[in-house]
């Protein structure tokens, strides 16, 4: 089985969806497409877990432009996964919208482009093409974002396509900045395995000053603090299945992509790529704890908790042990299925009320169980409670942090989480417990929400409370090899 | 190829290089949206020229390849894409109320430049001491005053080609570190380009539609606090 095949599903399907045919053409498409490549996908990590390799059939000419390890594995198939809940979810939500049908398969189109271009970034093993993939994920997601166009919707697509350009814009002169100090180097293929090779020969200025670009550039668009305006605007403007997309895996997915200069930077001396890791992480996960605070809009809500996470993640690969990495990569895990699952939650909980106020929900429970006791669920999950995912990882980060005797920076961690904590429940408890104001309110009938919406929100669960209790050991040991993709 | 014919043709490279800087400037500072893709326009074909000339300089076929896709998709197919799919009423805009009035903003834009020297020297000098010529220096100089005219301007085609013209610094400057880069690479990376036009266009377009404005600067409604402050327009 060839590798590539994972990407022609998505293209198949966005070049389906856009035919004029029935009204059922686009959606049905779509999950079946992202099915198949739920199962490509889940076979190469299988694969990948047990030890083999998947590029073994492929001729070695391609190998200087793709590969497959565990950390590009687990990425891919947190795609293929999220990608598939998004899918089903889409399915009931987008009726709720009364699109016509050229509206609706633009959706379906822009969807499935978006995903091809997620799904290319850990296919892909040399730098600049993936630099090239990092922008079709911001193209390609930028209708999406605007898809209501609404005044709000508008500014922020505008906002994100404008930032997160003007960081790859540093990112690429990165990239090249890489290239050259390989060059330098006396050469060698220029792909993530061949810079590790080489890396003991470069000059660190150039190593120091791609890294430094490539952070800043594509930190813009993972929502690292101060780079992160944008996330919020768009990751909560966008319609709910995609903002699960965006912001629990796309995030993570160009995370993934700054995390392959870690083992590189660890052969120059004094590069101090660590630090900078742990002090952004930091800052970007303080700084979204205390916005948190403040917002007055459930999406938004959820979109500042993924530049928590984000920061989490990159403070864990900068407390630079194996045991942190291993935290760090369970916490990916987790953050994409749980935070898939608090959008999900949020979309429907604005197909029940039809406002995204904070302040005009109350006592959920009653006019929607099922909304209510997602947006509850999801909340308490996201924020690290136990017995969920979130829980699991980030006591593992922590207790890593501890034994590395990083005592400041794990104790302002557990401070942030605690902040973070407090601040998500608060609002999701009024909107859920709290009583209604109107009376009318409080006699409006039950809101029934969509089958294929409810039954995403089920599957979206599961690893959410699996994941809490228990790792399956195909999943255990591809979390091990992930985490030994970042060391030398 | 002999000693004055190289020095010439060195000569020739800073020459464009140093037209390229003064194109930046332009972008950042000129009201009339026409002028600003012009000037982009002169920008790319002044990248085209610089990359031909170190093709000849470096006798590489690839650099030759950079300067034929440059020379065909900024100057042509850009600015028939934004006839394609951008509001006619782009290009006779012209914008009054920059966020920093143009002296303030020529001066930090002085500033970027002079910094961006003393980024690019010593990093031109890593690379090797092969001929790099002022290309590292100016380009990433375009670079930040790209990054400066999305700060600055309010109005869609100024900020769109504020986004191209940070990518023609990184080419300016790649094109010397990184000459052979290969060329399914370039071509990707021209495609690109195009994408991005295009996609932004379709905003603009809607952004016209919904909002009544190409001047997207002035969408600036979502931010946290209670939502009958930031109601207001």
């Amino acid at each position: 089985m060839s590798v590539i095949w994972i990407l022609f599903p998505p293209l198949i399907a966005a070049a389906l969806a856009g035919i004029r045919f029935r009204r059922s053409l686009a959606p049905t498409v779509t999950v079946a497409s992202s099915l198949i490549v739920l199962a490509l996908a889940a076979s190469m990590a299988w694969r990948i877990a047990a030890g083999g390799s998947v590029t073994d059939g492929l001729d070695p000419g391609w190998l200087n432009w793709v590969a497959v390890d565990g950390l590009s594995a687990l990425i891919l198939f947190l795609i293929a996964f999220v990608g598939t809940t998004a899918a089903i979810f889409s399915v009931g939500y987008m009726t709720h919208y009364k699109l016509t049908p050229g509206k609706l398969r633009l959706y379906h189109v822009n969807f499935n482009l978006f995903v091809f271009s997620m799904l290319a970034i850990p296919l892909l093993a040399e730098p600049t093409l993936v630099w090239i993939v990092v922008e079709l994920t911001t193209l390609c997601s930028a209708l999406l974002v605007s898809f209501e166009n609404t005044r709000e919707a508008l500014e922020a697509a505008w906002k994100y396509v404008v930032l997160s350009l003007m960081g790859a814009g540093f990112a690429l002169f990165g990239f090249l900045v890489l290239f050259a100090a390989m060059h330098a180097a006396g050469g060698g293929t220029y792909t993530w395995a061949g810079l590790i090779a080489v890396a003991p020969r470069m000059p660190p200025l150039l190593m120091q000053t791609a890294f430094l670009l490539i952070l800043i550039g594509l930190g813009t668009k993972v929502g690292l603090v101060p780079m992160h305006t944008w996330l919020p605007d768009a990751h909560s403007q966008a319609p709910s299945p995609v903002c699960a997309l965006l912001s629990g895996i796309e995030t993570a997915s160009i995370l993934y992509v700054i995390l392959r200069l870690f083992p590189v930077m660890q052969a120059v001396p004094g590069a101090h790529a660590e630090t900078w890791a742990l002090i952004l992480g930091l800052i970007s996960v303080g700084t979204a704890a205390f916005l948190l605070l403040q917002v007055s809009d459930y999406k938004r809500l959820f979109a500042f908790s993924t530049v928590e996470h984000m920061g989490i993640i990159l403070a864990a690969v900068g407390l630079g042990a194996s045991a942190s990495d291993y935290g760090a990569m369970q916490q990916i895990v987790s953050h994409a299925v749980t935070k898939s699952f608090c959008f999900f939650a949020a979309g429907a909980t604005l197909l029940a009320m039809g406002t995204r106020e904070i302040a005009a929900v109350r006592g959920l429970i009653r006019r929607a169980p099922l909304a209510g006791a997602a947006l509850i669920f999801g909340g308490l999950a996201i924020t690290g409670a136990p017995p969920f995912a979130v829980f699991l990882s980030e006591f593992a980060i922590l207790k890593a942090g501890l034994v590395q005797r990083h005592y400041l920076a794990s104790g302002l961690l557990a401070v942030f989480i605690v902040i973070a904590f407090f601040g998500v429940m608060v609002h999701l408890n009024r909107m859920v417990f709290g009583a209604p104001d109107a009376p009318a309110a409080r006699e409006a009938e039950r809101f029934r929400l969509p089958f294929s919406c409810a039954l995403a929100l089920i599957l979206a669960a599961v690893p959410v409370l699996v994941l809490g209790v228990y790792v399956p050991p195909p999943l255990h040991q591809l979390l091990k090899l992930a985490a030994a993709a970042l060391a030398r | 190829m002999s000693e004055a014919t190289r020095q010439l043709v060195e000569n020739l490279n800073a020459l464009a290089a140093g037209l390229f800087l003064l194109t930046a400037f332009g972008i950042v500072a000129m009201r009339q949206a026409r002028a600003c893709l012009h000037l982009f326009i002169a920008q790319s074909l002044l990248l085209a020229a610089s990359a031909a000339l170190l093709g000849l300089r470096f006798d590489s076929g690839h650099l030759y390849g950079v300067a034929l896709v440059n020379l065909i998709s900024k100057p042509i197919i850009v600015p028939w894409l934004l006839r394609k799919v951008a509001p006619a009423g782009l290009y006779t805009r012209r914008e009054i109320d920059q966020v920093l009035n143009i002296p303030t903003t020529l001066t930090i834009a002085l500033a970027l430049a002079i910094g961006a020297y003393f980024l690019g020297v010593p990093l031109a000098k890593a690379v090797g001491p092969e001929y790099l010529g002022p290309n590292v220096p100016i380009g990433i100089a375009g670079m930040l005053l790209g990054a400066l005219t999305l700060t600055v301007r309010r109005e869609a085609l100024p900020l769109l080609l504020g986004l191209l013209a940070m990518e023609n610094g990184a080419f300016l400057a790649g094109i010397s570190i990184a000459h052979d880069l290969s060329m399914l690479v370039e071509l990707a990376i021209a495609t690109d380009g195009l994408i991005i036009v295009f996609i932004v266009g379709v905003l603009v377009r809607a952004v016209e539609l919904h909002v009544g404005s190409t001047s997207v600067g002035d969408l600036a409604h979502l931010r946290e606090g209670p939502p009958d402050e930031r109601a207001a327009p």
